[in-house]
């Protein structure tokens, strides 16, 4: 009699743990097959993004990566992911990507030798034109005036001459009326 | 039959230009009026001979004639007809033609002129726009032809030529490849042709000039004629270059209105010379300064416009917006040099007669501000034409292929931009000719402090980004300053007139319209600067992957996917079109319908975003991508532009400030 | 308006010559940027400069050492549908010839990635070298349009045949390849 008590017991047991194994495994097959989604911190679009934003197609020209629609720009966000989940830093990434497919990936030129003509030149010329105008002004500073219209000194003044006109009426008004 | 008719007519004008040409260089050097009248009157038929090409070749497109090779590239059977009509500048060949037809217009427009006061000019002024005419329609009629025709041969070899080849016969394709996906939008309407009538207007000064440096009349005459052609140019132009902005930010899908491609700042460059133009001829009426400056800046105007025809033309740069390589680079390239060097060396030769009158007297005075407006506005330029050039100087160089990008644009101009405001808010405060520092610095510093309430005000609300405390404050700045303008003239009229305010408003205006309306253009700009600060500097922007019922939250915004479904439209595309609820702090405020739109004509694809707009932000949403067939799981994209419709606003006020300062008086 | 004395001078001439310069500097550029644009692709016959490849595996080959050897250079991408149908025709070609020590194959992997280009190579079976466009600087040197783009370069170093597309059939390589082998 205690044989059969014993393997009644056995066999409650295991039913129930093959319920409780069947039940996991049902549950574990409702959750969608995603690596990311069991991830614990899965890399966000806008991370890809973020860093995607400051890059440019290696193929199309002068379209930032973060909006190019082609296959080629989806591999190449994907690679950004990876990456930033191995714990690339950005701009790690863009040193690889430039790397890879050239310095045209970059937003900007990268700071080296040709180069440092694009961000030397304009300043150069800027100062250029105002160190030109600068003396022009202080030279035709030095001629004397001989002005014979009458500008008002006052910037306060109406120097329109449709203001002087208006002034000019005014003062006729007041002497007729005065 | 109408296909060669059409070709024809194009040939008889590229005849009737060059003649105009010769018979007015001809006339213009012997002194012989009877050659300069016929080269006017052979300027003034060109326009009628064009529009006729220009209907025919419309026709054709409308008619669908595909065997037509241009109207087969640019148009199918399920465009509506709108855009059909666009079409006509769709392509190479079209728009170089429809350039050409704008060009005729302005060209006959000022023969139409009278021409008794200023008969010197008039053999000069006809030489330039019809040499022009005569490059662009030998472009079209020899290279870029939109007339030529699809022809087979027994063996199955296929031509694209005018004539028919011998032994081949007309192909009739039953139906074409239609527009380019991205050209089909209300902006294709209206930003082509007001961009190109930007270009061609300034044309008209450029004649003017030349013609003032060939006769030596290089007084104030050329100037106070084109003024209001420059004025009507530069109008054209930010019209088309603000539509520009729009279009790109209503389909590009990058919530961005501006990315500082190659091809707009081609756009650009005239432009930042124009305005600087248009402050420089103030102080030569004025005083009459810089005449060898002002010269400068309209032939720099014009050459910047051909050039930037030919960089987007000729394939030398690539951008998104740049047409298809092209033989007509090398012809280009021609035109450029000749109208550089002719343009340079007639000044040159005529420096020594521009010589000003005035001179300079005070650092501060109003000459002085313009002449650092102006170097402003030249440093931009500088920038800009650098950024486009480098990578090409690269390439040749080194081989190496290199982008200059939004980065370098925005570093290097944002000071200069901000300067610029800087000097609207001062300018208006001070006299011609003397000023002082302290005169300045006494009427600014009023103004300067109240518009402290701007930034102060920001950053209360927990704003800390410089440049836009800055912005905000030179913006409050510059509203402060010609609304006081606007007041202390309105003061003053009343006080003369007794009229009650509105009249006062309206009378001030219409009398001075020029000021008065330069004042509202100012509004307007810096009503778009409060735009530009807010989406350059505030845009947030997240993207991520729903299921129904989820969501994505951006500011104090949260968007939930509601459906997408996929279904064929009648005019030729698949589209897949999601449904989102949007929340604002919690509250359903209502719904967007972003898509993607396939054309199976073009098979191409097209993004549609959902927007909602008010003045205070746009919540703006792409439809990224999405699971066929199952149509579950869908990736959006939702940006967050504040202010960004103050742009908008802001162009319209600048608009309506150009139409009044252009408006013509009747004295005149 | 004033009664100054007019000094009315002409440009000087440093500054005349110095905008002559500059215009002309100007007017070459461009020149320099339209031919560089207009110029056709590489063309059959003109020498091909010597370049590197790292491939996939690790090793670094330079065509520099392979002279004496037909080269077949092929430019692909694992995101490029046309490449796939010419894919097996390359690698039954490379076992055609690899014995004979005479030809080398090099596959050229254009802006790709490298998962996806390993993934693309184990499916095809591909045995011949592979290696990324480091920097895009090969296509650059070939001029190439686009994908699949083949070049195939005879035993002196030359350009003998250009291939736009991908190839029909292992006997047109094999036709292309046959009488380069004979020189």
């Amino acid at each position: 009699m205690i044989k059969n008590v014993t393997s009644l017991k056995n066999l409650r047991q295991n039913t129930t743990i093959a319920a409780i194994l069947l039940f996991t495994l049902f549950m574990l097959s409702a959750f969608p097959v995603d690596v990311t989604a069991q991830e614990k911190n899965p890399v966000t679009d806008d991370e890809v993004n973020a860093v995607a934003k400051e890059l440019y197609c290696p193929v199309c020209e002068n379209v930032p990566l973060d909006v190019c629609p082609t296959t080629a720009c989806a591999q190449w966000r994907e690679l950004i992911r990876e990456k930033i989940r191995e714990g690339w830093t950005p701009d790690e990434i863009k040193i690889y990507l430039a790397e890879q497919y050239g310095d045209r990936v970059l937003a900007e030129p990268p700071r080296s030798g040709i180069n440092w003509l694009v961000y030397l030149l304009p300043p150069a010329l800027i100062l250029v034109g105002a160190i030109y105008l600068g003396l022009n002004i202080q030279r035709m500073k030095k001629k004397p005036i001989i002005n014979t219209t009458h500008e008002s000194t006052d910037p306060i003044q109406p120097q329109d001459e449709y203001m002087k006109k208006i002034e000019a009426e005014l003062k006729k008004r007041e002497s007729k009326n005065g | 039959m109408i296909v060669e008719f059409g070709y024809g007519i194009l040939i008889i004008s590229l005849t009737l230009s060059i003649f105009a040409a010769i018979a007015s260089v001809y006339g213009g050097i012997k002194k012989k009026p009877t050659w300069v009248e016929s080269a006017r009157r052979a300027m003034l038929l060109i326009f009628p001979l064009t529009t006729i090409s220009t209907l025919v070749l419309l026709y054709l497109i409308i008619r669908g004639d595909y065997s037509v090779a241009y109207v087969y590239s640019v148009s199918s059977s399920s465009m509506p007809t709108y855009l059909k009509l666009t079409a006509l500048w769709g392509g190479q060949a079209g728009s170089l033609l429809f350039w050409a037809w704008l060009m005729a217009i302005f060209a006959f427009a000022v023969s139409l002129r009278n021409w008794k006061r200023d008969y010197e000019f008039l053999p000069w002024v006809i030489l330039v726009p019809s040499l022009t005419l005569a490059f662009f329609l030998s472009m079209v009629v020899f290279i870029e032809n939109p007339f030529i025709r699809f022809w087979a041969d027994g063996m199955g070899k296929i031509y694209e030529t005018m004539f028919q080849p011998a032994g081949a016969d007309l192909i009739l394709p039953p139906d074409g490849r239609g527009l380019n996906p991205l050209l089909r939008h209300p902006g294709m309407i209206f930003h082509p042709p007001a961009l190109y009538l930007g270009f061609v207007s300034f044309v008209i000064p450029f004649a003017f000039a030349v013609a003032a440096l060939i006769t030596g009349r290089t007084d104030d005459r050329w100037i106070r004629i084109t003024r209001r052609w420059t004025l009507v140019a530069w109008l054209f132009l930010s019209i088309g270059l603000v539509l520009g902005m729009r279009w790109a930010y209503d389909v590009l899908g990058w919530g961005g209105y501006w990315g500082w491609d190659p091809v707009e700042i081609a756009a650009l460059m005239p432009w930042l010379s124009g305005t600087a133009l248009l402050h420089s001829v103030m102080i030569q009426e004025k005083r009459g300064m810089f005449k060898q400056w002002n010269m400068i800046l309209t032939i720099l105007t014009y050459d910047l416009v051909i050039y930037g025809t030919f960089l987007t033309r000729s394939g030398v740069l690539s951008s998104v917006h740049a047409f298809a390589q092209s033989a007509v680079g090398p012809l280009f390239f021609g035109f450029i040099f000749i109208t550089l060097a002719a343009s340079v060396g007639l000044l040159i030769y005529r420096w020594k007669d521009l010589k000003s009158e005035a001179s300079l007297h005070s650092v501060f005075s109003r000459e002085s501000l313009f002449l650092i407006n102006n170097l402003l506005f030249m440093g931009i330029l500088i920038v800009c034409f650098w950024g486009v050039n480098f990578p090409l100087l690269s390439e040749l160089v080194s081989g190496q292929k290199v982008t200059v990008g939004p980065p370098f644009y925005l570093r290097a101009t944002g000071p200069l931009w901000a300067a610029l405001l800087l000097l609207m808010g001062v300018a208006p405060l001070t006299g011609w000719t003397i000023a002082s520092a302290e005169r300045l610095g006494r009427t600014l510093w009023k103004p300067a402090l109240i518009s402290l309430v701007s930034p102060i005000a920001a950053a209360i609300s927990g704003i800390f980004i410089i440049p836009a405390l800055l912005g905000f404050w030179l913006i409050t700045l510059v509203i402060l300053v010609t609304f006081f303008e606007y007041w202390r003239g309105i003061k003053a009229r009343i006080h003369s007139t007794g009229e009650n305010f509105f009249f006062s408003l309206w009378n001030l205006t219409a009398k001075n319209r020029r000021r008065y309306g330069g004042y509202i253009i100012h509004i307007g700009v810096v009503l778009m600067g409060i735009g530009i600060i807010g989406i350059e500097l505030f845009q947030t922007e997240t993207q991520g992957t729903l299921t129904p019922g989820e969501e994505l939250r951006v500011s104090n915004y949260s968007v939930s996917y509601k459906e997408l479904a996929e279904f064929d439209a009648p005019d030729g595309r698949n589209v897949a079109r999601a449904v989102l609820n949007v929340s604002k702090n919690g509250k359903p405020i209502g719904e967007l319908y972003p898509r993607r739109d396939f054309f199976y004509d073009a098979q191409q694809t097209m993004t549609i975003p959902g927007v909602r707009s008010t003045m205070e932000d746009d919540l703006y949403v792409i439809l990224v991508d999405w699971q066929p067939i199952s149509t579950r799981m869908a990736t959006f994209k939702v940006y967050h532009n504040p202010l960004v419709n103050w742009l908008w606003v802001g162009s319209l006020v600048l608009i309506f400030g150009s139409l009044i300062a252009v408006w013509p008086n009747r004295e005149e | 308006m004033d009664n100054e004395p007019q000094t009315k001078r002409p440009l000087p001439l440093p500054a005349v010559l110095l905008v002559v310069l500059l215009l002309g500097g100007f007017m070459l550029f461009l020149f320099l940027g339209m031919q560089r644009t207009y110029r056709g692709p590489v063309t059959v016959g003109q020498e091909v400069t010597p370049f590197e490849l790292r491939t996939f595996d690790g090793e670094t080959i330079k065509t520099a050492n392979l002279s004496g050897k037909v080269q077949l250079v092929n430019f692909w991408a694992s995101w490029c549908k046309p490449c796939e149908a010419e894919a097996a025709y390359l690698q039954q070609a490379w076992e055609h010839y690899e014995p004979t020590g005479e030809v080398m194959f090099l596959g050229v992997d254009y802006v790709d990635t490298e998962p996806e280009a390993k993934a693309s190579l184990a499916k095809f079976g591909i045995t011949f070298p592979n290696g990324p466009d480091l920097g895009t600087k090969i296509s650059q040197e070939f001029r190439i349009r686009g994908v699949p783009e083949t070049y195939i370069i005879d035993k002196e170093g030359k350009l003998a045949y250009i291939q736009i597309g991908p190839f029909s059939s292992l006997q047109a390589i094999k036709d292309i390849i046959d009488p380069l082998m004979q020189e």
